[in-house]
């Protein structure tokens, strides 16, 4: 693709001698247009990051003197079980969710570029739950998964079943939590999965049909290794926002812990990195050791994002 | 014959497939206004109700006693509606600048932007509150809307959007007609990507109306706080006891969400596909 930044149309040639002052000069007006960014990159990204890391080697409640703390923060981060099982209940609702979620997506997807008839009120449909406010429908959720009255529990009495306390046990909890992620990402993944599959040229689809392939082989050799493209997108992308989740768990399980919102519920089973954060930072006025936690969830964050690359790129190689 | 019949059995099949997961993304939707309709003693009752009731005046008017519903919903299309103007102004200017112009810099500039793009926001939140504690931000809306008013996200997308999209020959003719770069930016680059500013606009404005952790740590009077928030103070308070009420709100703090979505749907769902494949 040519593009404007190969060949510039509004540029004068950069002339070797007494450049930065003319260029200055020369480009205030550039410079100027793509300066808001820069500044409040500058005033709440750069600094604050800058900030976080001086605090997270001292102690402060927010309000007194500062006290050098050297690598304490850190050590105790290292030995704090708190902080581990808050990483373990991360990860597997994380998994809880993203598995089913690219499953029932890819499933979706391949459904929709097949169907032609109605397409767009499916994709529309789907893409719905999306475009809710996690606060709105994790209430909404909350009361599906109540103990005394929700559907879900109601559900496993009219057949039969014994009730499960969901947002009382640990694999309740999680279960809940990955439940509602799930149903709010499938659709937006599906409609991803769908321009990537677009994008697969039917001649692929005719010759494997020539050839007698069934629709599983056609799934497994033609369609998955077309989308890896789209798949390390969605992998990489629910990593991140699935490694930094916040809401889900804080507005199901607020009401269930008198003393804190952040509590993640009974036995801490859905207390998350963040809200572990939020819990050490702003309930217990620890701003030291909460920069240590924040410092902590963004090497987590990192290896994983690092571990999906490999992944899905090895697979490319076989 | 056999294979026109197979054919049809599948569509059909496809089709309920297809339908059931409708029906499940929309299921919630349907599940708060039944619970929205229903006083809290019908709820909490065996079997549960599958068809809505007739409860839901009662509902409002104890969610209005409850939470100063519409105050916090100004305060949300107030903060909404001023990032989503200030990232359509900031960002398209600075896309502009890189996807069109060549300076000094240029180039590592626009790699910081990408970096920039990967650090997470937890990282900087202590700092920010501690900063806006003491320039006296907190408890204000400014606080929401400052930091939001531009984004590598909505820059980098633009730009991919421009490169294609503005031809270089328009901008080359309105420079010999002695434009300079302000009228270039208005009356040639905008004129031409508003598909992509009602993409980046919609988006911006639905992020922001969601928008929970840095609200609810920042907002620290609770009689002056977004929908988000005062929906999460309400389930706090009363989310054991008054399930109808609770769920009211939930559901009229859908519909705003509802609207905007219905109108940029299109455009969403279109422009989201091609983003993730480009």
């Amino acid at each position: 693709m040519a593009t404007a930044l190969d060949k510039p149309p509004v540029v004068a040639q950069r002339t070797p001698a007494a450049r930065p002052r003319s260029a200055l000069r020369k480009y205030w007006h550039l410079y100027a247009a793509i300066s808001p960014f820069y500044l409040l990159f500058l005033a709440f990204g750069l600094v604050p990051v800058g900030f976080s890391l001086y605090l997270s080697f001292h102690r402060w409640d927010g309000l007194g003197t500062m006290e050098w703390a050297g690598l304490s923060q850190y050590q105790y981060l290292l030995g704090d079980s708190d902080f581990w099982s808050s990483i373990g209940n991360t990860i597997l609702i994380w998994a809880l969710a993203t598995f089913p979620m690219i499953f029932l997506a890819m499933v979706t997807a391949v459904m929709l570029n097949s169907a032609v008839r109605f397409k767009n009120v499916y994709r529309f449909a789907y893409f719905l739950p999306n475009v809710t406010s996690v606060v709105a429908i994790a209430i909404v959720f909350g009361s599906v998964f109540s103990t005394n009255f929700g559907l879900v529990n109601a559900l496993l009495q009219a057949v039969g079943l014994d009730q499960v306390a969901w947002l009382n046990t640990p694999w309740g909890i999680k279960i809940a939590i990955a439940t509602l992620m799930t149903w709010q990402w499938t659709g937006y993944n599906a409609i991803i999965f769908l321009a990537g599959l677009q994008t697969v040229p039917s001649e692929l689809y005719e010759a494997a049909r020539v050839d007698g392939a069934n629709p599983v082989q056609t799934f497994f050799r033609i369609t998955l290794p077309m989308l890896r493209p789209t798949l390390l997108f969605v992998l990489v992308v629910s990593t991140v926002t699935g490694l930094q989740s916040f809401t889900e768990a804080q507005v199901l399980l607020q009401n269930t812990s008198n003393d804190s919102t952040f509590s993640g519920g009974p036995g801490h089973a859905g207390r998350t990195m963040v809200l572990y954060f939020f819990q050490q930072t702003f309930d217990n006025n620890d701003f030291g050791y909460g920069a240590a936690v924040a410092w902590g969830i963004f090497l987590v964050v990192v290896i994983f994002s690092i571990i999906n690359w490999r992944l899905v790129q090895r697979r490319g190689e076989d | 014959m056999a294979s026109i019949k197979g054919t049809r059995g599948r569509g059909i099949a496809l089709h309920a497939v297809l339908v059931a997961g409708l029906l499940l993304s929309a299921f919630p939707f349907y599940w708060a206004v039944i619970m929205s309709t229903h006083t809290s003693s019908e709820i909490f009752s065996y079997p549960p109700k599958l068809l809505p009731g007739s409860h839901f005046a009662e509902n409002v008017r104890s969610l209005f006693d409850n939470i100063d519903f519409f105050g916090s919903m100004l305060n949300s299309l107030l903060v909404a509606g001023s990032v989503t103007f200030l990232v359509l102004l900031f960002d398209s200017l600075a896309a502009f600048v890189f996807a069109k112009f060549r300076f000094p810099g240029r180039r590592l500039l626009f790699g910081l932007l990408m970096l920039i793009f990967m650090v997470p926001t937890q990282l900087a939140i202590i700092p920010q509150f501690v900063m806006m504690a003491k320039i006296g931000w907190i408890g204000s809306m400014t606080a929401l809307i400052v930091p939001a008013a531009a984004n590598a996200f909505g820059i980098f997308w633009m730009r991919q959007y421009m490169r294609s999209a503005i031809h270089d020959e328009l901008l080359d003719a309105s420079r010999i007609d002695g434009a300079h770069f302000l009228r270039q930016y208005w009356h040639v680059a905008l004129p031409v990507v508003r598909p992509g500013l009602a993409f980046l606009g919609i988006f911006t404005f639905m992020g922001q109306w969601n928008d929970y952790a840095w609200p609810l740590i920042s907002l620290t009077n609770p009689d002056n706080v977004t929908l988000q928030v005062a929906l999460s103070q309400l389930n706090g308070t009363h989310g054991t006891t008054d399930y109808g009420m609770v769920m009211t709100g939930a559901l009229l703090a859908l519909v705003p969400l509802l609207i905007v979505f219905a109108i940029g749907a299109k455009q969403i769902i279109g422009d989201l596909g091609k983003g993730a494949i480009r």
